[in-house]
């Protein structure tokens, strides 16, 4: 069995969302700041007349602040109540992945990225991290 | 030549709907006799028929249908079994039906044909044994059917009314309506383009699209709308039991039955309609013997009245009961702690009736089960307000009352005024508005006035209390300061709950009409926002909830009940005493004294040597006239400080042109707290003792102190 995942960097980190959840990939867009939001949310954008609410998973994973020169890309995520960005550092690839090369998150790496990766791919020169996209917005509502 | 009416055409429109596959099934079903379901099925549809036909007073066509319903009533029950002869005669009925339903929407009546052998060889074929067919009926088939082809397919008559309506999913039109509301934003967006350029053939479009964009989304609205007769037509059914469990004689009356809505306003409105109708019955119209000794007609008269005015619909339900019985409003909502008795005084007719709309208000005597559990008025307010709505009253002592309902025509477009704060925009709904006042210069540096740290304005001698935007988001919370560099002061004055409150804003923009989005789950439960818009240069704004805001602001109480959310049985629960805005402040050494906010007209500061006497009183010299002063700390015996400050403190009351001034030591702060009274002792010029925020504290009798000096002050023709 082989599985579909979008990547995108993060930090020095590598990670993967299954393709299924993705709306679409985008460059930087503007955004407007939600005043007394958690500071997970970054801010609303227009999408083509859509509200998506962008959502700083470096904030999230309690990564530092994103460089200054770099803007962050936008992973379009699907959900039942309308579309949710996530704010990376960059696009990756979509690759197609055996469940073979697949293996549970090891407990370091829980120790950094909490339960939002259950399991992690191990490719040929890295390791790609799953991140669970329900459990990521979930912990961002009830922020 | 008749039209037929309303009712008529819809009854029409879905018979023939249901007729069309009548005929599918009744062929489908000489395959598969067996099919309970389909004749079951078709028993509904002819059932209904049947009732509206009678309701509408179609004889013959009920006679018809009523045969044809006990045939296939025996089919369906497995009595008979359904073979030729019986499906023949059944499709002779259909088509006697279409035939009379042609007439009726030609005529407005059956005509004069009657269909005896067709109801006499249903009935015949309701015996078990009668299933070869007599000669008689073949003949007639051929006949009728082929009356019925002409029609539909003939072109000679006008239309059936079915082929020039449709039915459309709901949800299809709330789908197209946001297309629709993309399509305004976009046009907003090329508007705003086509503003900075030259090129004529480009504005000129533009306006064209602008043009077609604007008439689109009021055709798209249109087919959106229902009569709010819809609503109405069931009320006389409940006038009618209602009035029956009171022994009341009601008349309905309803006007503009055809005033069209949104149907998602209308879906709102309709509980809150039905309880102020059933308020009417129950509280407003009399009893018949009531009635005659005041000298009017034994059976009263509710009166329902709908039309569109000004972008608005408005609503007013009329009876010509006994109207709000002010004294009685008074005494209950105060002696239920809703108002105390000195804002009771002070409170126009108006705002006394518009009490009623008070949370866990009741008159009633008695809970009965009509009304009376004080969970009613509130409710209705609460679910207008929601949608935009205002609600207001107006009383005729003795001669009945009118309430009047004004609500918007849809909620997906609504218009908004926009502000600037921090740097970002936002979108007020223009329904919160009351007014706008701009200061500059001097007039800005002074015009805020802080009541220990809360911020004021004097709105025409009344204090408005004001709430920072910048500063309620947690953006700028610097900007505040009233004497820092900024070159105006805006001040958007808008109305939450029952208080009015002024917003500074950095900068007010311009009212546009807004397309209302939803929050998403991550930001629904800010209370500050109601949702989001798109502006016309693409960026998104958040979309302010004053009552919201208000609340932060701690202007509006925070657990004041707004319906909706709290389950309204729970109100009457709610034992705690209301919340009330007091002033706190020290005279003499003796503890904390308090007066409710609303009796505070101003605060000011008087210099012991200002201080003079006239006619035995110490006066001072304001604006213009002369303040009688009231020493708190005499009035109520308290020690006086060893030192006492030179600078008094000075509680103004004021009435009309007159004003008193209450001369205390220190205000200590502003409160909203619950405020329950309890009388102990007695001591002179105090209304009581309440524990606000955790201290006792005694609250002074304003009323009586002023009336000390000046027994004249609260009479009606003194003020």
């Amino acid at each position: 069995m082989t599985q579909q995942y979008c990547t995108f960097h993060l930090g020095d980190l590598f990670f993967g969302v299954d393709v299924q959840r993705v709306q679409e990939v985008i460059r930087y867009q503007e955004m407007t700041p939600v005043p007394l939001a958690d500071p997970v949310i970054q801010g609303l954008i227009n999408l083509r007349g859509q509200i998506v609410t962008a959502i700083e998973m470096r904030a999230q994973l309690a990564f530092g602040p994103r460089p200054a020169d770099r803007r962050p890309m936008n992973v379009v995520l699907r959900t039942e109540d309308g579309a949710v960005s996530l704010l990376v550092d960059e696009i990756g690839d979509v690759l197609e992945l055996d469940d073979a090369h697949y293996e549970r998150a090891p407990a370091t790496v829980r120790h950094v990225v909490g339960d939002l990766v259950p399991g992690v791919y191990k490719l040929e020169d890295r390791l790609m991290l799953v991140l669970d996209t329900d459990k990521t917005l979930k912990a961002v509502a009830a922020a | 030549m008749e039209e037929p009416d309303e009712i008529t055409t819809e009854f029409l429109v879905e018979s023939y709907e249901n007729l069309d596959q009548l005929d599918q099934e009744l062929v489908a079903l000489e395959t598969t006799p067996g099919d309970t379901e389909r004749i079951a099925s078709i028993f509904r549809t002819i059932h209904t028929i049947k009732g509206t036909s009678g309701f509408l007073g179609f004889a013959e066509l009920e006679r018809v249908a009523h045969v044809g319903e006990n045939l296939l009533s025996r089919l369906r029950d497995g009595v008979l079994a359904l073979d030729e002869a019986r499906t023949t005669v059944l499709l002779r009925m259909v088509d006697a039906v279409r035939t009379i339903l042609g007439e009726i929407e030609r005529n407005g009546s059956e005509g004069d044909a009657r269909y005896d052998d067709l109801v006499a060889d249903l009935e015949r074929l309701q015996d078990p044994d009668a299933t070869d067919a007599p000669a008689a009926p073949p003949p007639p088939k051929p006949k009728s059917n082929a009356a019925a082809a002409a029609s539909p397919g003939g072109g000679a008559g006008p239309p059936n009314v079915s082929d020039s309506s449709i039915r459309v999913d709901v949800g299809l039109l709330d789908e197209l309506m946001n297309l629709v509301g993309e399509l305004v934003l976009a046009r907003n967006q090329i508007l705003q383009h086509a503003a900075g350029t030259d090129d004529t053939t480009f504005v000129s479009t533009t306006q064209r699209l602008s043009l077609i964009t604007t008439e689109l989304q009021e055709g798209l609205m249109k087919t959106r709308m229902q009569p709010i007769g819809h609503v109405w037509n069931k009320f006389p059914r409940v006038v009618r039991d209602l009035a029956l469990t009171c022994d009341k004689q009601v008349h309905i009356k309803m006007e503009g039955n055809e005033t069209e809505l949104d149907r998602t306003i209308l879906e709102a409105i309709k509980d809150p309609l039905t309880h102020v109708v059933r308020n009417a019955i129950d509280h407003g119209i009399e009893t018949p013997a009531a009635r005659v000794a005041a000298g009017k007609d034994a059976t009263g008269s509710l009166s329902m009245r709908a039309y569109h005015e000004g972008g608005q619909v408005n609503i007013e339900i009329s009876d010509d009961g006994a109207g709000v019985d002010l004294a009685r409003v008074k005494a209950k909502a105060i002696g239920q702690g809703l108002i105390s008795e000195e804002r009771a005084q002070r409170m126009s007719d108006r705002e006394l009736a518009m009490c009623i709309f008070m949370p866990g208000f009741s008159t009633a005597a008695q809970v009965t089960s009509v009304s009376g559990r004080g969970v009613g008025m509130d409710v209705v307010r609460t679910n207008i307000e929601k949608i935009g709505g205002v609600v207001d009253i107006v009383n005729r002592p003795g001669r009945g009352m009118t309430l009047k309902i004004k609500i918007p025509l849809t909620l997906a477009i609504i218009p908004a005024l926009v502000v600037g704060s921090g740097g970002e925009r936002f979108a007020i709904p223009q329904v919160n508005l009351l007014e706008l006042v701009r200061l500059e210069g001097t007039a800005a540096a002074s015009a805020v006035e802080t009541i220990h740290g809360i911020p004021v304005y004097r709105l025409r001698g009344h204090l408005l209390p004001l709430a920072y935007l910048g500063e309620q988001l947690g953006m700028s919370p610097t900007a505040r300061a009233d004497g820092d560099h900024r070159p105006a002061l805006n001040i958007v004055v808008l109305q939450a709950d029952d208080r009015s409150f002024g917003l500074v804003v950095d900068e007010v923009f311009d009212t546009e009409e807004i397309v209302v989005k939803p929050l998403g789950p991550e930001i629904k439960k800010l209370s500050t926002y109601a949702g989001t818009t798109i502006m016309g240069d693409g960026r998104v704004a958040l979309i302010l909830d004053v009552l919201g805001i208000a609340k932060r602001a701690r202007i509006v109480a925070e657990g004041h009940a707004r319906g909706g959310d709290d389950p309204p049985a729970a109100l009457p629960e709610d034992k705690r005493a209301p919340t009330r805005t007091m002033l706190l402040f020290r005279a003499g050494l003796e503890g904390r004294l308090a007066v409710p906010l609303d009796l505070v007209s101003r605060l000011e500061e008087v210099s012991e040597d200002r201080i003079e006497r006239a006619g035995g009183h110490h006066v001072v010299q304001y604006r213009g006239g002369i303040m009688p002063l009231i020493d708190v700390r005499a009035s109520l015996g308290l020690p006086a400080p060893a030192d006492p400050e030179p600078l008094r403190q000075v509680i103004v009351h004021a009435r009309g042109d007159r004003a008193m001034g209450l001369v205390v030591d220190t205000i200590v702060d502003i409160v909203e707290d619950h405020v329950d009274i309890e009388r102990i002792g007695g001591a002179p010029g105090r209304v009581g003792s309440a524990v606000i925020q955790g201290h006792v504290t005694d609250l002074v009798d304003v009323r009586g102190l002023i009336e000390r000096v000046d027994p004249t002050f609260f009479r009606e023709d003194a003020a």
